[in-house]
Formats: structure tokens, C-alpha cells, sequence
């Protein structure tokens, strides 16, 4: 509990504070403001997560459905009950936190390909209850009407109010997370990492630990589903796809599988190139963002977490030479 | 026309799920071949299959390359993608987790639909059937003379590599690199060798199920990405690693898909399928053919 | 060292040359247009063609001078079909960009996930999707005020087509359709509007975008025995259902496409099973069918001989609906300038423009301005070509 590293934690709170005024200031990135939302709806996604795949070494490739189930829960109970949107992302996140649990419980006693088939199969079957369920999701065409988020009569009606708003819920799960990891449940899921059995047998009740993490991932994911529902006043299924579980992964594999900072990292990498950077290269972009993804993974196999390890290696390697 | 009876109708479903199934049972048989190997799961499985059908679209439709010449061609330069997968990728990551090396295949295969959409566009391509398209009947049921020719090639392969694995040398040293590499590197294995020459049949096989099932279901440059999960799906089920799992393994999701669209309701059939494969996985955590010792050896 | 040096001096040159040569045609300014399409991704074959299309305009309208003097800038964004994708591409082309007016989204879904930030920042929003959703806002059962659409609604397609299958005395259909937004939607209208003319749906089946094999589905729609069987889907499986279609030995029950089948290349795909198959289309999918003397006969042409003398390919009728979208907002900055309130009011008052896909007439209860009877044909394919059913 007490090695927690603040500094880095104030001096990114700080930036994350400045950064829409920045952003103002410079015409060419006005619209950064509003890609950091996404980028903050996501890193609560990719927190859980990675606590879930880099801590507990557990894969998932369905975490779009938790994502989707409060996406919808918020947009349905909202927009066609006219609902307290608060009350619904609490209403979300309980029935993200049954259905992962019943999800888990028999999944999480698979191993590695079988374990990702699981997640990937749950993933692929509430994407079609999505699709399918028209009468309450309006179907592959999505849902519009879903109201904004306002607290006492304060609207969060801007992008900035919303960046903040969204940001401030990513910096209190990132410093609950960051807590959890250096607690003894930390080192129970790293030593589960490292070794099932020794672990188990060091006391360590490994399957409730695997399916708290799930669950916890999956509560997270469920909140972000419901930020985004309320952002866009509209969601429909493809956006919690398939490919979406898998972009997940990958942001998470980019920051670097054993750190919070890779995983936040690799979100706000992954949702840069692909909702602005590459933009430019048009019709190229597709094949372009496979090779920044392959040269990432020969080139950095730690992710960009593991950047400063290589850049210290090298500068001892120097030293060594000189000597 | 007659009123069809139900008896024709079951059985028609039962021919439709064992054709379809026989096309994932195909891309199954790929994944393990690397699986077998070297313990990822190659998620350009389907991206192989696709360049399959759209390179021989290319050399036999556009270039008019007879079937005979055009289908070993085809294999071929398939072959060499897979090649080239292994040799400019996959061998580079240092220390590889499975993890990475997923994540690597996932990045192959963004890069090869990319490129396959810049060179055939995104519409799709047909390819003449091998025997004709007068469909043949059986009992009131039809199925397309096509589908002999994928079934005729899945149980090949499947034999064929069963005995190469078990019964050949180099099908037992490429076997031992999955196990444990670097026992096997210390009796003297290749293993990078062996890990291309995986890459290279299965590229092989992908090819093959690529060209046999383009005249049934035609073929553009993002169909890898469905054929991939549902193969993924198939050797999952069968117990992954091994090749009459496979097989079984896309035979049961094929006829649940079929089964399930004809008698229950069309719009939840692929999730019928993974029900199924969900609760077999709860009660068999290795598959269907699957051995429990040899799952728990394996890192992932 | 010198080498470099000439290398870097010759470049700058070279650019400074370009700079004086380029502005061959000297305009007052540009008006920006911002357009939204999903040009790779699943919905490819939407947004490509709408991108060529609206490029190709562009082009020749520059060239003629372009508007009142004024250069048409087009900026176009990719959205991939995605919804988030598409609401950042908007916000920044309506915040950054400071486009006059907005053309797109290609597809239902992303158009009704900007039709609040259309609405919040009066910006005038042309969609080129289907659905009548994105032209009625259920809460006030009027229009969306800032937002358009030219293609045809599904509904639309659904009542040309029950309306000759009425006259045909058919009454008991088999619906098909992929569950992809296109389908989904035809379908939901097809059960809407089944009662209205006395349709029975006896089999309502599915089918996923990616499969490859509708067997299962049609063997049970062959047990039921309908008089007609619609499907309604895009992309490979609409053909792919058609060849199943042949095989089961169920050409005795017609057949019938939506209009998503409009393209050639899908008769010459499905291989012989397309003959005698029917589909609501609309002018734009077969200029060549028309009569010399309908009123869409010289628009249409024209549309397909420029379109496909620069780019070699088949025309593809979704191109058509940029084309209606980009030429009314053209037709509004000739009339009042980059002028959003403007653009918006005049194109509510735009009667009898003649477009791609019929005769637009909006009104401030009508936003996408176009009825059945003269949006759809009849066409069925006979001897590997269209006809149009009398």
C-alpha cells in the first residue's frame, strides 16, 4: 500500500486537467479534446482488462459484450423508459456483475485457446441478442434518442464537461486498480499468473480470485458502455463486435501486458491512429495500422511499457562498451 | 411442385450443416497444424483461405490458366505467403509469449485483407465449379457436385497429416517443438525450421479449402475473418491439436447451424452453435478429442 | 554533402514551381463542403461509390468555373461504417473544418448516431441511408430540422413491391434477410406493411452477412410452400441465395429481390438463377431500360457514361444517392451562398429537382421529398438483362 508512485499519478492527473485548454490553443488538434473522451470511455475498459489478462493472466475476447450490456441497459431503461440515467449505470453494472460471474464461474476452468473460445463465443452471442432483439435494441440499425448526463440540473452538454466527467471516473479506477495490484490480492493474482497450482497450494482460493478480477473487468467495462451511451446519444450492435474485443486486445498487447500505464497507453495509441492519425493515409490506413501493429509486437514484445527497460539496456550496454 | 416431406426436408438440413461443417472442419485442420507446432492459434487461417480463392480466380478465370495447372499453382504461391508470414514475422518477435505471437497473426492478417482489397476490390469473385452446378438429389434432398470435392479434400488431408504427425519423423520432431522447444532443439530438432514448415502446410491446406469452396460460396477480401472464428470454433470443439477432432468438430457446428435455422429460428443460428460448444467445453475442457494430460502440459 | 544539397535545393524548386503553376483558374474563394461515407470497411460497397461519385463532380464542376465563381471544396472523411467513427469525423468537420453544409453518412446506423449533432450545431446534413427514421423525429412526429436524406425509404421499395404482387393476386410470402442494418430494416418494413395490403407472412427467415449456404433456411421455406419468396439482402449472399434457390428446384415459386440487387454484375454472378427474377429499382440502377421519354432518361445516362468513362467500372446506383445529396446542396450555394440557415431552407422548398433515384419534392413535412410511384420500377431480368414490367 505505501509504494504507491504518486508523482507520476499527480503529474498525469495534472496533465489530463490541462489538456482541453491546450488543445484549444491549437486549431490543428481542436478536436483532440473530443477523441480523449473515447479514449478515456475506453481506458476504463482496458484498466479492468489488463488487471484481468496482464495480473491475472486470465484472456478474454468478449469484453465488447460487457461494454455493450451497459451501452444498452443505460440506452433502453433511458430512452424508451425515460429512467434516472445514474440509477441505470448502477443497474448496468449489477447485471454486468451477474452475467460475469455466471459467465466466469464454469469459464474461467478453461485454459489458454479454450479459455478464449469461451470469452469469444459469449462475446459473438450477446452481439446477436443485439442484433436480434428488435423490439428493444432498434436492431443492427441501433437505438437514437438516448438523453445526455446532468447531475442537479448541471448538464454535462459539452465535450469538455464530458471529458472531464468521464476522466474523473479513469483516474479513480486507475488509482482503485493500481491499489488493488500492490494489496495482497495483487501478489495472489500474479502468483495465479505465474503458477496455478503453487498458488493453490500457497492457500490462495485461485478460482474465486480469477472470477472477482472477471467480474470486476467486466463492472468497468459495463460503466464505459454507459458513458459512451450517453455520449453519442445512440449506440447500435457493431460496435460491440467481434473486432471490437479484439481491438481491446490489442491496445492492451501495444501498452505492454504487465503494467496499467501500458494499458493506458496503448488505448490512447490505438484510438489516435485509428480515429485521427491515420486518417490520412486514406484507402492505405487498414494495411498501414497491421504493420504499426506488427513492427509493435517483433520490435517491443514488453509493449511501450517496456520502452524504458530497452532504452536503459541500451544506454548500460554503451556504458559496458566504453569500459 | 410438390409439397417437399419431412423426412426430405431433415435430411436436407443434415447434407446442408455436413457441407458447410466440412468447410470450417477445413479451416480447423489448418489452425492445428501450427497449433501442433508451436502453441498459437494463427489467426490468418482464414486470411490463407481467401487468398486461396482469389489467386485462383486470378490464374485460372482472369489469366484462363487450365483447372489442372492454376490449382497447384495456387498452392503454391499460398505456400510462399505463408513462408513469408514466418520468415518477415513470426521468427523476429524475441522472447515470444503466445500472446504475442497471436497478436502478431492478428496484425498478418489486417495487412493481407488490406492488401487483397487493394487487389481485387471488395466485390466478390466466382469461380467455375469443378463438375458442373446441376445440383445432384439424394431422397427428395440436393447437394452441389462441389462439395464431393471438399469433402474429398478434407478427409485427405486429415489422414494424410494424422500419419504425418504420428508416423514420420519429421511429423514427430515438429510435433516435440510444441511440447517443449528447447528439449527439442537440444536433441538436435530445427525448430525454426519446423515452425516454417508448419506455416507452409498450412497455408497449403488454407489454399486448398480456399479453391474447392469458391464456386459454392464465392469469395472477396474479408471473408477470412468469419471463416477464421468459425474454424477456430471447429478445432476448439474437436480438441485442439487433434485432426479427426477437427473434422468432428465442424461437422457438429455446421449441422447445429443447419438444424437450427430449419426447425428453430434462423436469426439465432450461429448462437445455437455456440451454446452447444460452450457447454461442451464446461464438460469436456479439452475438447471433444482433446487429451486432458496433454492440455495441462502445454503453456497456453 | 554537396549532393544532398543540390538534392534539397532542386525539391524546393520543384515545389515552387508547382505552387505557380497549380492555380490554373482563379476563384473568388470556396465553399466547403464536408461529406461522410463509409468507404472501407463492411459497408464498402455504399461509401466507395459515393466518394467516386462526389469527386467526379466536383472535378467537373470546378472546371466549369464552379459555383457562382466559388471553387467547390469537398472534404471527405472515411467513417468505415462506424458510428464513433463517423460522430468525431462530423464534430470535426462542422468545429474545425467549418464546412457550410454536410453530405452522408452512407448507412442508417451512423446517420442516426450525427442527427443530434446536426441538430445542435445547425448544420445542414444530407444523408445518403435509407431509413425513414433519419428524416422523423418519433418525439415530435415531424422532421429532424437540419437533417435531409435522397435515397428512397425501405418502405418504399416494400410498397412497389406488394403493390405488384397484389395485382398478381399473391398473397402468402416467405421473407429472407441478412441480418446486416440493410436487411434488418427491409424487413421490419415488409412485416410492417404486410397487413396494409393484405400480405400473409408465412416464414420469416435470416441469414448472417458472411454465410455461405442458405439451404436450411430455403428447405424450410420449401416445406411452407408461399407463393413468393422476398429476399432482402446485399453483398455476396444475394446471389449465393438465389444459386441455393435453383438448386432446391424451387424456381416454381418466383422470386423476388429488393432494391439492393440492382447492379449487373449480381445477374452475371448468379449464374444463370437470376432469370425471371424480379425487383423494385429505381432509375438509376437500368438508364439503359427506360423509356427515351421519361423524365430521369437523360440524368441517368448522363451519370453513367462520365461515371463509367473515368472510372471503368459498373456504376453502382448507390453512387447515386451522393450524387442527389451533393447536387442539392450544390443548387443551394448557387442560390444563397455558405449560408447554413439558408442551405437548409432551401432545400425544404426544392420541387420537381430531378435526381438519380426520382423527382424530389421536399416540404417542411417531407425531408427526403419522394413517393413510390415515381422512385420505383418494376424490373425483372430477362435473357441476362433488365426489363421493366409493365
Amino acid at each position: 500500500m505505501l509504494r504507491i508512485a504518486k508523482l507520476p499519478i499527480a503529474i498525469f492527473a495534472l496533465f489530463i486537467i490541462v489538456f482541453p485548454w491546450i488543445a484549444r490553443q491549437i486549431p490543428a488538434i481542436g478536436n483532440y479534446t473530443d477523441i480523449m473522451v473515447f479514449v478515456g470511455i475506453y481506458c476504463l475498459i482496458t484498466i479492468g482488462l489488463s488487471l484481468l489478462m496482464g495480473y491475472a493472466g486470465q484472456i478474454s475476447i468478449g469484453h465488447a459484450a460487457f461494454f455493450g450490456i451497459g451501452a444498452y441497459i443505460s440506452g433502453v431503461l433511458t430512452a424508451k423508459y425515460g429512467m434516472n440515467a445514474w440509477a441505470c449505470m448502477v443497474i448496468g453494472m449489477t447485471v454486468a456483475a451477474v452475467v460475469a460471474a455466471l459467465v466466469g464461474a464454469p469459464s474461467l476452468k478453461l485454459k489458454g485457446h479454450y479459455l478464449a473460445m469461451a470469452t469469444l463465443a459469449f462475446g459473438i452471442i450477446v452481439f446477436i441478442i443485439f442484433n436480434e432483439e428488435i423490439e428493444w435494441t432498434g436492431g443492427p440499425d441501433g437505438m437514437s434518442g438516448i438523453p445526455g448526463l446532468s447531475i442537479f440540473g448541471f448538464e454535462f452538454d459539452s465535450v469538455e464537461r464530458y471529458y472531464y466527467l468521464v476522466w474523473g471516473f479513469v483516474l479513480a479506477a486507475f488509482v482503485f486498480t493500481v491499489n488493488v495490484i500492490q494489496s495482497g490480492t495483487g501478489r495472489a493474482l500474479r502468483a495465479i499468473h505465474a503458477s496455478e497450482p503453487a498458488a493453490s497450494a500457497m492457500g490462495v482460493n485461485v478460482s474465486r480470485f480469477k472470477i472477482l478480477v472477471f467480474v470486476y473487468s467486466a463492472v468497468l467495462a459495463s460503466l464505459a458502455g454507459s458513458f459512451y451511451a450517453h455520449y453519442l446519444n445512440f449506440i447500435n450492435p457493431s460496435t460491440f463486435d467481434l473486432f471490437f474485443s479484439i481491438k481491446l486486445l490489442i491496445m492492451i498487447a501495444l501498452g505492454g501486458m504487465h503494467s496499467i500505464w501500458g494499458a493506458i497507453m496503448g488505448t490512447g495509441l490505438i484510438t489516435f491512429l485509428s480515429y485521427e492519425w491515420l486518417r490520412y493515409f486514406e484507402e492505405f490506413e487498414i494495411i498501414v495500422y497491421g504493420v504499426i501493429l506488427l513492427f509493435v509486437t517483433v520490435l517491443l514484445p514488453d509493449g511501450l511499457a517496456g520502452v524504458p527497460k530497452i532504452v536503459k539496456g541500451w544506454f548500460r550496454r554503451k556504458v559496458s562498451d566504453e569500459r | 411442385m410438390e409439397k417437399i416431406t419431412l423426412a426430405s426436408q431433415l435430411l436436407q438440413y443434415l447434407i446442408t450443416g455436413l457441407t458447410v461443417g466440412s468447410v470450417y472442419a477445413m479451416v480447423a485442420v489448418g489452425f492445428n497444424i501450427i497449433y501442433n507446432v508451436t502453441e498459437i492459434i494463427n489467426f490468418a487461417q482464414g486470411e490463407f483461405v481467401m487468398l486461396g480463392g482469389l489467386i485462383m480466380v486470378f490464374l485460372h478465370v482472369a489469366m484462363g490458366l487450365p483447372l489442372i495447372l492454376a490449382f497447384p499453382a495456387t498452392i503454391v504461391l499460398v505456400t510462399v505467403i505463408g513462408i513469408l508470414i514466418d520468415r518477415l514475422a513470426i521468427r523476429h518477435i524475441r522472447h515470444p509469449s503466445v500472446f504475442t505471437l497471436i497478436i502478431a497473426t492478428i496484425a498478418v492478417s489486417i495487412i493481407i485483407k488490406g492488401m487483397a482489397s487493394f487487389i481485387w476490390g471488395k466485390d466478390p469473385f466466382d469461380l467455375p465449379a469443378f463438375s458442373g452446378r446441376n445440383p445432384i438429389n439424394i431422397l427428395g434432398a440436393v447437394i452441389q457436385p462441389q462439395y464431393f470435392w471438399v469433402i474429398g479434400f478434407l478427409v485427405i488431408a486429415a489422414i494424410a497429416l494424422s500419419i504425418f504427425f504420428d508416423r514420420t519423423i519429421i511429423g514427430k520432431a515438429m510435433s516435440a517443438c510444441a511440447d517443449n522447444a528447447d528439449a527439442a532443439s537440444l536433441v538436435g530438432i530445427n525448430v525454426k525450421q519446423m515452425v516454417l514448415l508448419s506455416f507452409a502446410l498450412s497455408a497449403a491446406i488454407g489454399a486448398v479449402a480456399g479453391i474447392t469452396i469458391t464456386p459454392i460460396s464465392l469469395m472477396e477480401y474479408d471473408r477470412g475473418a468469419m471463416l477464421a472464428v468459425k474454424g477456430f470454433g471447429a478445432a476448439v470443439l474437436g480438441g485442439l491439436g487433434s485432426f479427426p477432432g477437427a473434422i468432428l468438430g465442424g461437422l457438429i457446428i455446421g449441422s447445429i447451424e443447419s438444424f437450427g435455422a430449419g426447425l428453430i429460428h434462423s436469426g439465432y443460428k450461429d448462437a445455437f452453435a455456440l451454446i452447444v460448444l460452450l457447454i461442451i467445453l464446461f464438460f469436456k475442457p479439452s475438447g471433444l478429442l482433446g487429451s486432458t494430460e496433454i492440455s495441462r502440459i502445454k503453456r497456453f | 554533402m554537396r549532393l544532398r544539397r543540390f538534392i534539397i535545393l532542386a525539391t524546393i524548386c520543384l515545389f515552387g514551381i508547382g505552387l505557380l503553376v497549380s492555380p490554373a483558374q482563379a476563384f473568388k474563394g470556396s465553399y466547403k463542403v464536408g461529406a461522410v461515407f463509409a468507404v472501407t470497411g463492411g459497408a464498402s460497397f455504399l461509401g466507395d461509390p459515393e466518394k467516386k461519385t462526389v469527386e467526379m463532380m466536383a472535378e467537373e464542376i470546378n472546371k466549369a468555373g464552379g459555383i457562382n465563381g466559388y471553387k467547390l471544396e469537398l472534404i471527405i472523411y472515411d467513417t468505415e461504417g462506424d458510428a464513433t467513427k463517423c460522430n468525431l469525423a462530423v464534430k470535426k468537420l462542422i468545429t474545425q473544418d467549418k464546412v457550410c453544409a454536410i453530405i452522408g453518412p452512407s448507412l442508417s446506423g451512423t446517420s442516426l448516431a450525427v442527427i443530434p449533432v446536426a441538430e445542435q450545431y445547425k448544420i445542414p446534413l444530407v444523408s445518403c441511408a435509407a431509413s425513414y427514421k433519419i428524416v422523423y423525429d418519433e418525439k415530435t412526429g415531424k422532421p429532424y430540422q437540419w437533417v435531409f436524406k435522397t435515397p428512397q425509404s425501405d418502405s418504399m421499395a416494400v410498397e412497389a413491391l406488394y403493390t405488384h404482387l397484389k395485382n398478381r393476386g399473391i398473397n402468402k410470402i416467405a421473407i429472407m434477410s441478412v441480418t446486416s442494418g440493410f436487411g434488418a430494416s427491409g424487413r421490419s418494413e415488409l412485416i410492417r406493411l404486410a397487413p396494409e395490403y393484405d400480405m400473409k407472412v408465412v416464414a420469416d427467415e435470416k441469414y448472417g452477412p458472411k454465410d455461405t449456404d442458405m439451404m436450411a433456411q430455403l428447405t424450410k421455406i420449401k416445406g411452407i410452400v408461399p407463393q413468393a419468396i422476398i429476399n432482402w439482402s446485399i453483398g455476396p449472399t444475394q446471389v449465393l441465395v438465389l444459386r441455393n434457390w435453383k438448386d432446391l428446384g424451387m424456381t416454381s415459386i418466383p422470386f423476388y429481390q429488393s432494391h439492393g440487387f440492382g447492379s449487373r454484375e449480381n445477374i452475371k454472378m448468379a449464374a444463370g438463377a437470376a432469370e425471371g427474377v424480379a425487383a423494385p429499382l429505381g432509375a438509376c440502377n437500368t438508364p439503359e431500360a427506360l423509356p427515351a421519354n421519361h423524365p430521369q432518361k437523360n440524368v441517368t445516362m448522363n451519370y453513367l457514361n462520365s461515371y463509367t468513362a473515368k472510372y471503368n467500372e459498373p456504376l453502382s446506383s448507390f453512387g447515386g444517392h451522393a450524387w442527389d445529396a451533393l447536387t442539392l446542396v450544390v443548387k443551394a450555394l448557387k442560390a444563397v451562398g455558405c449560408d447554413k440557415a439558408g442551405i437548409r431552407d432551401y432545400i425544404e422548398n426544392t420541387k420537381n429537382f430531378v435526381g438519380q433515384h426520382g423527382i424530389f419534392n421536399f416540404s417542411t413535412e417531407d425531408h427526403n421529398g419522394l413517393t413510390w410511384e415515381q422512385s420505383f420500377n418494376m424490373i425483372t431480368v430477362k435473357n441476362g438483362d433488365w426489363v421493366i414490367i409493365k
